[in-house]
């Protein structure tokens, strides 16, 4: 009779882990209709070649947005100082071209989301303990910090005139870049493309799904002994590491880098971006930063106020229709998800 | 006066004028923080907005300075309410994040708007003759306008702790911020008290808005390159406590004063290293609840 | 923002027109900042080039000019390169002006000299940006201009010997004090705190930097802030605290005292000296029709300002190439050989741009604040420093020497 019971139980542990396998595969699987951002991506090439520097620098927000992403979107996180990793990564690119004279671009990448990698695990170690208005005071201030600490050593980080000439060696030795800035959007475009699939491989794992349940319900995620402040540092260094790479594009296809990288504007715009598109689908970013330059660029042309009114509204409008949260539109469209 | 004597009395009596500042136009986000629970980043705007009809006031109605100030704290309190009652509403139980961004979303509509219709220059006023130029105390002297600063500072305490510890409707507020449901159930009409909160923390803001001018100065930006600062203040004091506010108030304009002063090369650098470090040690602050 | 829609119509306009009519339309490519903190700076600028084109649209004959206007963006220049680039590739402007911040005007050069496109800097003071690119022509002015005969002056005519420097923590401030250092202690004084007074974002409070200014006793205190707000808050903060009772001279470049603060500062300003290209009280005639003119256009509380003067100079600039080299702008080298040495007699007085190294050499003067008769404060003008050259770059110090 024992044999019989635990042999059942057994089988249907079995039956259960399979099935959750399955569900998990088949998430986990890439559709048809991922591709279209993408497809949509490289026919902007082709139609707007004349835009091509807005381009770069959108796929650049893009990237930073999804960096953003992670910790907010999926572990519920807010936070008002990610531009800190950003200009972390930038200023690593910046002075490996400068001060050690190494100007390979993809090795600049590497070493500017280690660095930004690294302070997003020390930063986060500590500041990971707090919520709410204390979080996003102690982020803002330490972004804050750290420009001011920017501007002490300006002899370092130039200041807020910055380190002009950030020049890096042709892509592979051999694509060179023009003014138009096609090789740069390509540039960009392969590592959002290599970023994003690094991304989605995170939230469809465990670990991702980890991240959900703690910003669901953190409690019961304590409960059943899931390492929460582990994991959320680990999120956060990732979602740093993905910043620093973004501002490390920055830096290599802007030729210049500033103080002004740790602006707040930035961390607000990368906010407002992914509240645009949606936080915690991966593509709220793609949606949000590309809605938010297109935006700004046609409307500021009509008149600046104009623009500033605009984005204003939009961002009421959102967050009014979406009261119940991003989350809410997010387990929905879950659930369409086979 | 030996000079060490002299700094430090500078040191203080600066830092207490501008304590007095950040907290005349931080204690009102403080009070709604703390008894609605909405992070209002719109606050700055409700100051913008109140140092622009002190500005037109002044100047094209002729209205005296102080009346201008009261008239400020009544029209954008009233004002305040039309928002309460469409969009704040909204809030009370919505997310963090969606409370920061459509209050940031409004702040950028009113600089837009405040752009569009007053420019973007920097506005002035003339402040009363009786205001401005310097008090003569014995050995020092020590500029009018901070005096009045600290004036109003300390009047705007004396109001808020009668209004607060003597009155009714103070002792329903502070009812309803220690336990909301709890005052529900006694028969506090919770919803008319957020209303009423809400305007008057806003008329201050409109208040300390006509204050910065003479301080700040004054263009449709101010609304959102000031949040910062009282946005640390109504962290490091606590939300929902007006010594708290003033706590935290006190604490960082005087550290802010005494950094510039000292250590002018880094002196920006301390009222963050400050409210950072008060921080990580009470993260709900310093008369804050958790 | 009715000005701007009302250019923006007639651009329009002539941009239909260009279709049917024989002349060239040249395409100005115009680069400031239209939204966030500093949006006066642009403002004033702005209005500047308009007003010019206004004034002056028929001295082009033919030709027609349409300026296709841009936001800088944020005062990091973030957004210059974008901006810019566009402007080059979608837009195919022929010239580009503007540029009130430095980083933008930094982060554009490399463009500028890649695409071979003349850039016309009407503000950016950095002192070494016009090495940055051979194609960059400077109009406004460099840190030095005001600043290095101010410290000369303080020491041998304002009878200061000691100073305190007074700046706001970003390099156009650095620059400065470090211009009225170098006279400064060239003509014998000696310089005895410099004092960094807060970043370029939010006006913080000054009584702290002045009160340790005050405290220690120097004969003079130079202040520099960016035109704007912070001009403002100096002004009161200095009136507040006493310093002129104290015995401490005000002075400063002319960031200081910007025309329309002017009109609304008290009378904490009189006795203050400054040292200005430009100023809206200057008697000449043609500074005299151009205020006049500008009071037309954009009313009677609306005061030019050195960036309006700076404005009005560059877009003569662009109308004397274009007339020069019959509106064929193509080759950009030629344009910027073309302004190399050119003379012109503006709002400033005379400019001419120094053809070794493109930047504006322009008269400076010391002026002071006093309380005209009609009871506004104005200028008057002490002492003129003609054809001054930017002694950064002629002393060859730091970035400016290559």
């Amino acid at each position: 009779m024992d044999a019989n019971k635990s042999s059942s139980i057994s089988s249907t542990n079995a039956v259960a882990r399979a099935r959750a396998a399955d569900l998990l595969a088949r998430r986990d699987r890439y559709r048809i209709v991922e591709a279209l951002p993408w497809i949509a991506a490289i026919a902007a090439y082709f139609a707007f070649p004349n835009q091509m520097v807005l381009g770069s620098q959108t796929l650049i927000l893009i990237l930073f947005a999804l960096s953003l992403d992670l910790i907010l979107g999926y572990a519920g996180i807010v936070t008002l100082g990610h531009a800190a990793y950003f200009g972390v990564g930038a200023y690593a690119a910046a002075l490996l071209i400068t001060d050690v004279g190494w100007s390979e671009p993809i090795s600049g990448l590497v070493c500017a989301a280690v660095v930004s990698a690294i302070a997003g695990f020390l930063s986060g170690l500590i500041l990971l303990r707090y919520r709410g208005l204390t979080l996003l005071v102690l982020t803002l201030s330490t972004t804050i910090m750290l420009q001011q600490l920017g501007n002490l050593f300006r002899d370092f980080t130039g200041g807020y005139d910055g380190i002009p000439n950030l020049n890096i060696a042709p892509l592979f030795g051999y694509f060179d870049y023009d003014l138009y800035g096609h090789t740069y959007y390509l540039y960009c475009l392969a590592v959002l493309l290599v970023s994003f699939c690094v991304m989605r491989r995170i939230v469809y794992s465990p670990f991702g799904q980890a991240l959900v349940g703690i910003r669901e319900n953190v409690a019961r995620m304590h409960a059943i002994g899931s390492p929460v402040h582990w994991r959320l540092v680990v999120a956060y260094a990732i979602s740093a590491g993905l910043a620093g790479i973004a501002g490390a594009l920055f830096a290599q296809t802007n030729t210049l880098v500033t103080l002004g990288v740790f602006d707040f504007d930035q961390s607000a715009a990368v906010l407002m971006m992914l509240i645009l598109g949606g936080a915690g689908w991966l593509y709220g970013a793609f949606v949000g930063a590309a809605l938010y330059m297109v935006l700004q660029n046609e409307l500021a042309k009509i008149s600046p106020p104009f623009w500033q009114f605009g984005i204003g509204l939009l961002l009421v409008a959102v967050v009014l229709l979406t009261r119940r949260g991003a989350f809410a539109r997010l387990a929905k469209i879950d659930q369409h998800l086979p | 006066m030996p000079p060490v004597v002299n700094t430090i009395i500078s040191i203080l009596f600066d830092g207490l004028a501008w304590a007095m500042f950040l907290f005349i136009i931080s204690v009102g986000l403080s009070i709604t923080m703390g008894l609605m629970g909405v992070v209002n980043l719109a606050h700055g705007a409700f100051a913008m907005a109140g140092g622009y009809l002190v500005v037109t006031a002044t100047a094209s109605w002729g209205v005296p300075f102080l009346a201008s100030l009261i008239i400020a704290f009544i029209v954008v309190g009233i004002v305040s309410v039309l928002f309460e009652r469409t969009l704040y509403r909204q809030l009370y139980d919505a997310s963090e994040l969606h409370q920061v961004l459509l209050t940031i979303g409004l702040a950028f509509m009113a600089i837009a708007t405040y752009t569009y219709f007053y420019g973007p220059l920097p506005q002035a006023i003339r402040v009363p003759y009786y205001l401005s130029g310097e008090l003569h105390l014995g050995a020092r002297s020590f500029p009018t306008y901070r005096v009045f600063l600290i004036g109003v500072g300390a009047a705007l305490i004396a109001a808020l702790w009668y209004g607060f510890e003597r009155t009714n409707i103070g002792a329903r507020i502070r009812a309803a911020v220690d336990n909301r449901r709890m005052a529900q159930s006694v028969g506090i009409d919770v919803d008319r008290l957020f209303t009423i909160t809400f305007a008057v923390g806003s008329g201050l803001a409109g208040l300390s808005g006509g204050l910065a001018i003479q301080l700040l100065g004054l263009t449709p930006s101010f609304a959102i390159i000031y949040l910062v600062f009282f946005l640390l203040v109504v962290a490091v004091g606590g939300s929902g406590s007006i010594w708290g506010t003033l706590a935290g108030a006190l604490v960082l304009g005087v550290s802010d004063t005494a950094g510039k002063y000292l250590f002018a090369d880094a002196g920006s650098f301390f009222i963050y290293a400050v409210a950072v470090l008060i921080l990580l040690i009470r993260p709900a602050g310093l008369y804050g609840r958790e | 923002m009715k000005i701007i829609s009302a250019v923006a119509a007639s651009v329009l306009t002539f941009f239909f027109w260009m279709a049917v009519a024989d002349a060239e339309t040249i395409k100005v490519g115009v680069v400031l900042p239209y939204s966030g903190p500093n949006a006066d700076l642009g403002n004033q600028i702005d209005k500047a080039f308009d007003l010019y084109i206004k004034l002056h649209a028929k001295d082009l004959g033919d030709n027609k000019i349409e300026l296709v206007k841009r936001d800088e963006g944020p005062a990091s220049g973030a957004n210059a390169r974008t901006v810019v680039t566009e402007l080059i590739t979608n837009d195919k402007v022929k010239l580009l002006a503007g540029f009130v911040f430095s980083p933008g005007a930094i982060a554009a050069a490399p463009l500028a000299t890649q695409a071979k496109i003349p850039m016309l800097i009407a503000n950016a003071g950095t002192a070494w940006i016009t090495t940055l690119s051979p194609f960059i022509v400077r109009f406004s002015f460099s840190m030095w201009d005001p600043a290095y005969p101010m410290g000369t002056y303080a020491a041998t005519k304002l009878g200061c010997k000691t100073a305190a420097a007074g700046f706001t923590d970003f390099p156009p401030g650095q620059d400065s004090a470090l211009a009225f250092k170098t006279a400064f202690e060239k003509a014998g004084g000696k310089v005895i705190d410099e004092v960094r007074m807060g970043s370029p974002g939010p006006v913080p409070d000054f009584t702290p930097f002045f009160q340790r200014v005050k405290d220690e006793h120097p004969d003079c205190f130079y202040v520099f802030v960016p035109s704007g707000s912070h001009a403002g808050g100096v002004m009161k903060t200095y009136g507040d605290i006493g310093m002129r009772q104290a015995g401490i001279r005000l002075i400063g470049p002319m960031d200081l005292i910007p025309d329309y603060q002017l009109a609304q500062m008290s009378d904490a300003a009189i006795g203050l000296v400054v040292v200005s290209s430009y100023a809206d009280d200057y008697d000449t005639p043609i500074n005299k029709d151009f205020v006049k003119e500008w009071h037309a256009a954009y009313g009677p509380n609306s005061y030019p300002d050195f960036e309006s003067a700076a404005g009005m100079d560059t877009m003569a600039g662009i109308f004397y190439v274009i007339n020069k080299l019959q509106s064929n702008l193509d080759d950009g080298a030629k344009v910027v050989d073309a302004l190399k040495g050119w003379k012109h007699d503006g709002p400033r007085g005379l400019i001419e741009i120094d053809p070794q190294t493109r930047d504006v050499i322009q008269d400076e003067r010391a002026e002071e604040v006093i309380k005209k008769p009609d009871g506004k404060l104005g200028v008057k003008v002490l002492e003129t420093f003609p054809q001054v050259k930017d002694e950064c770059k002629v002393l060859k110090i730091g970035r400016c020497g290559s």
